[in-house]
This record gives C-alpha cells, sequence and structure tokens, in this order.
C-alpha cells in the first residue's frame, strides 16, 4: 500500500494502546512519516503531552492552541494561508479547557469563571459522564471540519480508557435527549463511526498482557461502536538476529579469535540464551496475536538506544513506512 | 539483603503507587505474600488487577469482602478486590442519619455517576478501604495498590475531594436559602444554574440538586473520617512504595510523586522497578575487531553490545532517583518470560524482592 495513501484515507488518526508500549512514540512516528509524505499534519495530545517535546526536540510550552514543532515546506508567510506540506503542529486538549471553550461557545462566557471558581465544571462533569470526553472529541471534531490539517493524529489515552472516551458521545446522546448537548455528541458519535473521517490504530508490543488488551480494545471499538481499525502496531520487536545458538568458544574458534577470556565466553553465552528466549517468546506472541485478531500488523524495531528521542522516531518512521508499502 | 523483608516487617501499611503498567497490582500481591512467608497476617486490597492474577487470588468469586489465599507460608494471606461502588455505599449508610436519607442517595442518578466519573473516587474507595481494614484489626499489614492514576497524588488527596464537592457553593446556595446573604446567593446560583440547564437539559440539573439536597447534614461524617484516614497515612507504620518500570517516563512519574510524599512528609519505604532487563556486563567490541568475522561470533558479540545499551539506559533512568531516595531500598526484579497469573509466579517474584 501507498504510504500516502494509507495515511489520507482518514482525517483522523487516533493511536490507542496501554500504558508503556509507546503509544506517544508511535504517535510521533506517525506524525513525521505523514508530514515527510507531504501532509500538513496536526499532532493532538490529551491531558499532558508526556514525553512529546523530547521526541521533537522542542522546548517549548504546549497549549490548547497549536504550537509548531516542524516547519513545513512552505513557510507560512500570511499569503499562503492552505496546508503547509510537511508541517507539524501539536496541541494539548485538557478536558476543562474543552468545557470552558464550549460554554464559552454557548452562550455562558459569562458564567464560564464563575463556575471554574466555584468548583462546578466538577458537578456540571460528574451530573453528566461522558461530558468531558464529548467536549475533547467535539474540539477535535471542529478541528477536522475546519481541515485545520491533511491529518490529525491523537495521541488517545491508554486502553482501557480508549473504549469509554471513544464510545462517550453514543451514551451522551441518549442521556441528554435534546438541546445543544445532544447534537454535539450525535456529530462526533458521526465522525466517530465515519471510516474516511476517524480510524484508530492499536499499539502493543509482543507480550502476553499488551496482546491481551490489543485483542479486547479491538474487538470492542469495532463491534460496539462501529469504528474502523487500521493494522496493529506491534512495538520493540527484538530484530531477528539469526546465528546466536553457536557455542560461544566454537564461534570464537571459527572467527580466529585464539585467547578469548572464558569469563567473556561465558556471558556471550548466557546473553545469547537470554536473547533466544526473549525472541521465542516474542514470536509466539505474535503468532496468538495473529491468531485472535483479524488485522494486518506492522512489526516496529525495539531500539537499542540510550535514549529515544528526535532520531529514534525518525527510525521509526521508516520502519513504519516499510510495514505499510508491505501491506496488502 | 534487600531491605524489603524488614519493611513488610516493620509496617503496618504499605501503598504502591507508579504509572500504569508498571506492575503495581503483581508487586502489592508480592509483598502480601512476602509478608505471610514470613509470618505475618497480611491482606492485600487491589484495584484491577489482570483476570488471571484476579481468579488465582480468588478474587472472581468475591467483590469487596477479603478471601484468603492459601499457599506454602507459615503467615496467612488475604485479597480484597475492590468495588468502589459497594465501598461508597457502605460509607453513605454508615454515615445518613437514617434507611430513607440512605436511600434517596442511592437512588440518585448523579450518585450512580460519582463512583465512575468524579476523578477521584476510586482513589478515595481505596484509602476507605484501607483504612476500614486496618481499623478491623485482624491483619498485621495492609497492602494496597492504588489505581492507575496519572495524577497519584489523588490517592492523597482523594477523601478531601468529595469533602468540596460536596461543599460546592452554588448548589448549597441553591438548597439551603436563608439569610439575605444567602437569598442573594440563591438568586445567583438559580440564574447560573438556568443557563446550565440551557446546555444540558433541564433534568440533569434537577437531579443534580437532589442529589446535594440528599446528601445534607452528612458532610460532617465525611469530613471526619477523612481526617482519621489522614491521621493512618501519616503514621510512622505506613510507607509508599514506589513501582516503576525502568523507562524515562515511568521513572519520571515516580520522581515527582517522591518529591511530593517527601513534600508531605510522606515516608518512602522502598522503590521496586520491575521488568529489569539482565546486564550481561561491558560489550566486547575489541573481540569483534581481532576476529576474521565469523557470522556466529558477530551475531554473539553484537547481541552483547546491544543487550548492554538496553542495561545501560534502564540502570540510568533510575540512577538518579535510587540516590535521591537512599537509604529507603531499591530492588530491580528482571523481566519474566510471561506475566504472573499465580502464587507459583508470585513467590518467584518474593525470591527476588527478598534476595
Amino acid at each position: 500500500m501507498d504510504v500516502a495513501g494509507f495515511l489520507r484515507r482518514s482525517n483522523v488518526l487516533v493511536v490507542s494502546g496501554k500504558g508503556g508500549v509507546g503509544k506517544t512514540t508511535v504517535a510521533a512516528a506517525l506524525a513525521r512519516l505523514a508530514a515527510r509524505a507531504g501532509l500538513d499534519v496536526l499532532l493532538v495530545a490529551l491531558d499532558d503531552p508526556g514525553r512529546m517535546g523530547e521526541l521533537f526536540s522542542y522546548g517549548g510550552e504546549f497549549s490548547y492552541d497549536d504550537v509548531v514543532l516542524v516547519e513545513g515546506e512552505l513557510q507560512n508567510d500570511g499569503v499562503n494561508k492552505g496546508s503547509v506540506p510537511g508541517r507539524i503542529r501539536a496541541r494539548v486538549l485538557t478536558s476543562d479547557a474543552a468545557l470552558l471553550d464550549y460554554l464559552d461557545t454557548h452562550g455562558l462566557k459569562r458564567v464560564t469563571a464563575r463556575l471554574v471558581r466555584a468548583g462546578a465544571l466538577d458537578v456540571v462533569a460528574t451530573a453528566i459522564p461522558g461530558i468531558r470526553s464529548v467536549l475533547v472529541l467535539g474540539k477535535i471534531r471542529q478541528l477536522e471540519e475546519s481541515k485545520t490539517a491533511d491529518l490529525i493524529v491523537v495521541d488517545a489515552p491508554a486502553t482501557g480508557h480508549a473504549f469509554s472516551f471513544l464510545s462517550s458521545a453514543g451514551g451522551l446522546a441518549e442521556a441528554a435527549r435534546g438541546g445543544p448537548l445532544h447534537a454535539q455528541a450525535e456529530q462526533v458519535a458521526a465522525m466517530v463511526t465515519d471510516p474516511t473521517r476517524l480510524e484508530v490504530v492499536v499499539v502493543t508490543i509482543p507480550e502476553e498482557m499488551p496482546v491481551n488488551e490489543a485483542v479486547e480494545t479491538a474487538f470492542r471499538l469495532e463491534d460496539e461502536i462501529g469504528i474502523a481499525l487500521g493494522p496493529v502496531l506491534v512495538n520493540a520487536c527484538y530484530p531477528a538476529l539469526d546465528d546466536l545458538e553457536e557455542d560461544p568458544e566454537r564461534a570464537a574458534e571459527e572467527a580466529g579469535v585464539i585467547d578469548a577470556d572464558p569469563e567473556v565466553l561465558a556471558r556471550l553465552g548466557r546473553a545469547a540464551e537470554f536473547r533466544r528466549g526473549r525472541q521465542a517468546l516474542q514470536e509466539a506472541e505474535i503468532a496468538r496475536l495473529k491468531q485472535q485478531l483479524p488485522l494486518e500488523r506492522i512489526q516496529l524495531p525495539y531500539l537499542f538506544v540510550e535514549s529515544i528521542g528526535e532520531k529514534e522516531v525518525l527510525t521509526l518512521s521508516d520502519a513504519l513506512a516499510i510495514g505499510i508499502m508491505a501491506l496488502p | 539483603m534487600s531491605g524489603i523483608g524488614a519493611m513488610v516487617d516493620g509496617h503496618g501499611v504499605l501503598v504502591c503507587c507508579g504509572a500504569g503498567g508498571v506492575g503495581k497490582t503483581t508487586t502489592a500481591a508480592a509483598l502480601g505474600v512476602a509478608a505471610a512467608l514470613r509470618g505475618r497476617v497480611a491482606c492485600v486490597v487491589t484495584v484491577d488487577p489482570a483476570r488471571r492474577l484476579a481468579d488465582s487470588l480468588g478474587e472472581s468469586q468475591v467483590k469487596d469482602d477479603p478471601v484468603e489465599i492459601t499457599g506454602p507460608w507459615p503467615g496467612q494471606l488475604f485479597a480484597v478486590m475492590l468495588d468502589a461502588k459497594t465501598t461508597f455505599d457502605a460509607l453513605v449508610e454508615r454515615y445518613s442519619s437514617n434507611a430513607s436519607q440512605a436511600q434517596r442517595i442511592l437512588d440518585n442518578r448523579i450518585y450512580a455517576n460519582l463512583a465512575s466519573v468524579l476523578s477521584g473516587t476510586q482513589e478515595y474507595m481505596a484509602t476507605e478501604k484501607l483504612f476500614e481494614l486496618h481499623e478491623e484489626g485482624s491483619y498485621d499489614l495492609v497492602v494496597v495498590d492504588t489505581p492507575p492514576t496519572r495524577h497519584a497524588l489523588d490517592f492523597l488527596d482523594a477523601p478531601h475531594r468529595l469533602e468540596s464537592f460536596l461543599d460546592n457553593r452554588i448548589f448549597r446556595a441553591l438548597i439551603a436559602p436563608t439569610g439575605s446573604y444567602l437569598r442573594a446567593a440563591h438568586a445567583a446560583s438559580q440564574l447560573l444554574v438556568r443557563s446550565i440547564a440551557r446546555v444540558t437539559g433541564a433534568e440533569i440539573v434537577d437531579d443534580t440538586i437532589a442529589f446535594f439536597q440528599a446528601f445534607q447534614g452528612m458532610e460532617k461524617g465525611f469530613r471526619d473520617r477523612a481526617a482519621r484516614v489522614d491521621a493512618l497515612l501519616s503514621e510512622d507504620t505506613t510507607g509508599f512504595v514506589l513501582v516503576a518500570a525502568p523507562r524515562a517516563d515511568a521513572i519520571g512519574d515516580a520522581s515527582w510523586f517522591a518529591a511530593e510524599l517527601s513534600r508531605r512528609q510522606q515516608r518512602i519505604a522502598a522503590l521496586i522497578v520491575n521488568r529489569v532487563h539482565p546486564d550481561f556486563g561491558p560489550p566486547v567490541r575489541d573481540l569483534l575487531a581481532k576476529s576474521n568475522g565469523g557470522r556466529a561470533w558477530s551475531a554473539l558479540t553484537e547481541n552483547l553490545t546491544e543487550l548492554g545499551q538496553v542495561a545501560r539506559r534502564e540502570q540510568a533512568s533510575y540512577a538518579e532517583l535510587v540516590a535521591a531516595l537512599a537509604p529507603a531500598p531499591t530492588v530491580g526484579v528482571p523481566l519474566f518470560d510471561s506475566d504472573v497469573h499465580d502464587v507459583e509466579g508470585l513467590l518467584g517474584v518474593v525470591r527476588h524482592l527478598l534476595d
């Protein structure tokens, strides 16, 4: 499959996954890849940017409004108002800010400050479960409809929360039977269930619990909400290293190393045994994922580096490109 | 000796906290097993265990009531899976003045949402359960696994969060309009509430007002109990166990939490880092240079180099935190080949903890 085609098939790409599987890093890599394919990208983090700044070597603050992480090919000079190929902007949507934004734009501008001071936001949000999620999704929908970017990549809440986040609109449309909130919920539900507008990619790692969660989340998103799912991104796969079967002493002889320290040989042997074990486990988990979940998979490599930053994100975006091109 | 043995012997309450996905539940259960192995009577409160671990802990049958887990130990181990709604219901029943007040609250739609929606309610119920089990006096040690939260301090703040929710001025002014100042506040609140109703629908607002009315008179009970929970969390025999994975983000969360805890003069009992890669020692690149490039030899040395990089990245991620927490012990639990699902698996973790 062609990379740009893959990234243009829906307006919003929601990246979901269990805590610790590298969701934010993968979201950053997808944004990078889309920008390299000539798209104008908006990266949306929910509540907290996490390590997003480091992943783009960006030292500034994040806010509810856009900040530019990567300048595009065409600088926005005020003349060129359209999309800027290769640009990546980011914003952090917090549910409180989305709630205030919503009240502001629905004729409650004068009372919102009082609501915050009086601590009534919590009361409103508790009285109307799902309102926070719906308003955050409503903001994303507004960004999507205004065509502010070619692709919006959302670093979603951890799975477990991802389901309630994405299903909130359906529930709220039932709870609030009329009025602007009901309309808002219906508009969000329409976006969430339209595959040309929103797609979810589930990120996992080849280990037991993350695979279980990925399978469960994928089925629930598809069956209970009707969300379109992209390929499962299996992150942190040890690259296959063959020839680890050989006994270190014999391997040393074959390589012409005559004076190898027995302690070093023993370390090589233990390290090889560990790696073989991890690789076997990983293959078994990927096979299980394949068997239990009828979705395409893209494997992303485990990175043997001392820290993950901009360079590593680019490495992962290369791996994503290769994986996407290999998709049928 | 890791110091973990002394820790489970010397504490009455251990609170495990850390980011999501770092193995908090497994660590909490393992600490309970460690205490039982050392002859103590321990109870582990878990919040959201993976299904297979919950099954093996016998928690799938009964929620909210301790179940004894049998195993090869001289002490006793109990486990209870927190059900926030049940715990909250019991609190409401305890502090309501009569059965009809309790029923009015339990039937209210806003109340039904509280447990699942108001942030901090899960945490609040975890502290409540902890307090209840501790007061019961049947256990030498209560270990509590806190809910996965981005704001780990919710656990400490939670009891007061409900207080401020119930103290909400707008709604209080609506339900208790006495005195001229309050009458003015009442009018202002009504205006505000009418504006909210325009957006949300009147039904939701009516339910909310009914909720605050139903809760009237119970605030003091809740406030007093929150103060007693605070006192328990500040006792010398209460300790916080930071649980982390050797990743920059998880360690970052743990460091932030450590700083906040010491600012509040809470005790950090230990740092437990789960899923640590083994360290096979320094790389042997020079040996590769000396060789004539045999394939197996290249693979073996490259593997050692790569795994060494991982080990160093992990060690670097937590070195600073370990130094900051000393003399509180730090224990690294290695990456296992499979998840921990049963008592057997927990015993494997405990071996590393007590080493």
